[in-house]
């Protein structure tokens, strides 16, 4: 402990709840008061009522919420996979063709989401790659987003990972691809893990680029809470962003205690 | 199933600095040859040559009539057992000791008896349902070495395997593993370590690397008893190296006329004598040293006394002494001629 006097730890205690209270808790607890009410023109909300999740939880915003979580699921995955390939062959690679990588994942990152929206608009808009008007579009601009932060997360621990291990599988007569699937993907899995309950949680939230992209029978909720705000329904989009914050949580905590009990070692 | 190994100028380097400079080696099948040298020497560059984990600029590596220096580390068909263990994290001790013979697709039906014979052989049999994580440091370098000798390798190759253990498991594994060479004879062993102790107790030859040159090979006797070299001198049993002007059948060191078999040297040259710590003793005698006295070390049952004669530091190691003399002191230090040994190696002319 850096802080060892009483009185100092109370300060530290009450300078972190002063900043951490109106930046990061105070905008959630509004939106979870107005998701409940009918009114807000005093301090407090007024005229409680479930019915804005009776709507959140019906027709299109549930449709929204499966279109969301398909779409987020779908992405991760390919993401996973995209990401961890690319982390492998760039560790494979010299110095100069690993930073070549570093430099070509991080572009998503670097640029903004609006343009790497717009860029995947244009590209597939035309044969022989027509994905404009289908749910894939959204999709693809999504994996493209989130795989950057999946190659940085995997491409992290692929470093730390001691060679070691590898080359202790080699000698016991193991293949690379033994090696591989036996060995390295097993110790990787605790980043693994933490870089898919990433790459969700960001593809849930997704808006800007999937503003641009998405056909009108796959909205993602984000886009729905963004529509249903701009029309004026404020108690009915804050309903569907609790909803939205609940899935994304719900599917995070699974997948934190997937990591749990992957992270015996 | 038995198989030497056999460096053919093999030399190893990393951009501009050679870490290996043309080593030629063999390992004859069954024999256990240590590696010993400081750290930087080159002995685990040459190791790793022989796994396949670094490539030679230069030469061939055999293990038995195999050339192996294009194949791959799995296709050499070796065990090997380093430093840190590398035990699979996430892998049973029985999963682990089974991993090499899953990879190379030994019978599933053999597998589990050779585990238990493995882990028996190294008295790890009741721990074969923990993890890694769940031993001891010398409980996870004997599983180390049972999953290793699980694949019945011709050739075993020990990196520093006991230099993570403290000194007590350490004499403890070393009479274990002096034991599985005695029951697997037809295993070669290359052991590398920078512990002359370890190299001493367990090789058959020793082979002393300084520099990234091979400086010397010969058995344990051998290079304690005559060293040709001086590093071999000091670096073997920590020798008293003393610069001495050869006479006829005796040798000067200042004043001192010591009497030691000059065979071999020319008379009228500067040489290097060279005499173990502890076998100079305390007090007048043949080769008499005399000298004043510069450090004292006690070290429980024996003394080390560190003693100036004429601009030389002798060590002398002694039984412990009731009275152990001052610093400054005036004493004598002796040895019997046939325990030095005249370093013919090095000898330069008298300028």
């Amino acid at each position: 402990m850096l802080v060892h006097s009483r009185k100092g730890r109370w300060a530290l205690w009450a300078l972190f709840l002063l900043f951490f209270v109106p930046l990061f808790a105070l905008p959630l607890l509004v939106i979870v008061a107005a998701s409940f009410s009918t009114n807000w023109s005093g301090a407090f909300p007024s005229g409680p009522t479930l019915g804005h999740y009776a709507a959140a939880t019906r027709g299109d915003a549930l449709r929204a919420l499966t279109t969301s979580l398909v779409t987020a699921l779908t992405a991760s995955v390919l993401a996973l996979v995209v990401g961890t390939w690319a982390a492998l062959a760039a560790h494979a690679l010299s110095k100069k063709g690993k930073r070549l990588m570093d430099a070509l994942f991080m572009l998503p990152v670097a640029v903004p989401s609006v343009v790497v929206g717009l860029a995947v608009l244009v590209a597939f808009s035309q044969p022989p790659f027509l994905l404009n008007g289908t749910r894939w579009i959204v999709i693809l601009a999504h994996t493209v987003l989130v795989t950057a932060f999946a190659y940085q997360s995997v491409s992290a621990a692929v470093v730390r990972l001691d060679p070691a291990y590898e080359q202790a599988a080699a000698s016991l007569g193991a293949r690379p691809s033994y090696v591989l699937w036996r060995v390295r993907l097993p110790l990787l899995l605790p980043s693994l893990n933490a870089a898919a309950g990433l790459c969700f949680a960001l593809s849930m939230g997704e808006l800007s680029a999937t503003m641009m992209l998405y056909p009108p029978d796959w909205m993602p909720l984000p886009v729905r809470i963004f529509t249903a705000t701009d029309r004026g329904s404020l108690f009915t989009g804050s309903a569907v962003a609790v909803v939205l914050m609940g899935a994304t949580l719900l599917v995070l905590l699974a997948v934190s205690r997937i990591r749990t009990r992957a992270s015996y070692r | 199933m038995s198989s030497g190994i056999r460096f053919d100028g093999v030399s190893v380097a990393y951009g501009s600095a050679t870490v290996l400079d043309s080593l030629d080696l063999t390992v004859e099948p069954g024999e256990v040859m240590a590696l010993l040298g400081p750290s930087g020497s080159g002995k685990t560059t040459a190791l790793r040559a022989v796994a396949g984990f670094v490539r030679p600029v230069r030469g061939r590596v055999f293990i038995g009539d195999r050339d192996v220096t294009e194949l791959p580390p799995h296709r050499r068909g070796i065990g090997m057992v380093v430093q840190q263990y590398a035990l699979f994290p996430h892998l049973r001790v029985a999963d682990n000791v089974a991993f090499g013979m899953k990879a190379q697709k030994v019978a599933k039906s053999e597998i589990p008896g050779r585990v238990s014979e493995a882990l028996e052989m190294t008295g790890m049999a009741a721990y074969a349902r923990r993890y890694p994580r769940e031993l001891s440091g010398g409980q996870q370098q004997r599983v180390a070495i049972a999953r290793a000798l699980a694949i019945r390798p011709g050739v075993l190759l020990l990196d520093e395997p006991l230099s993570a253990l403290d000194a007590q498991l350490r004499s403890g594994m070393l009479a274990e593993l002096a034991r599985l060479h005695r029951e697997l004879p037809e295993v070669s062993i290359l052991y590398v370590t920078h512990d002359q102790v370890e190299a001493l107790t367990l090789a058959d030859r020793i082979a002393v690397m300084d520099k990234a040159r091979l400086q010397d090979c010969g058995t344990p006797q051998e290079l304690y008893r005559s060293p040709r070299t001086e590093f071999t001198a000091s670096f073997v049993g920590n020798a008293n190296l003393l610069p001495v002007r050869v006479g006829d059948g005796q040798v000067r060191l200042g004043e001192a006329e010591l009497k030691v078999d000059t065979a071999g040297v020319a008379s009228g040259v500067t040489a290097t004598l060279c005499v173990r710590p502890h076998l100079v003793g305390l007090g007048e005698g043949t080769n008499a040293l005399r000298g004043t006295v510069a450090e004292v070390q006690w070290r429980g049952a024996t003394h080390r006394l560190y003693v100036d004669v004429a601009g030389q530091r002798v060590k002398a190691d002694v039984r412990e002494l009731r009275q152990p003399p001052g610093l400054g002191e005036s004493v004598a230090l002796h040895f019997a001629p046939e325990d030095a040994v005249l370093l013919s190696a090095g000898v330069a002319a008298d300028e």
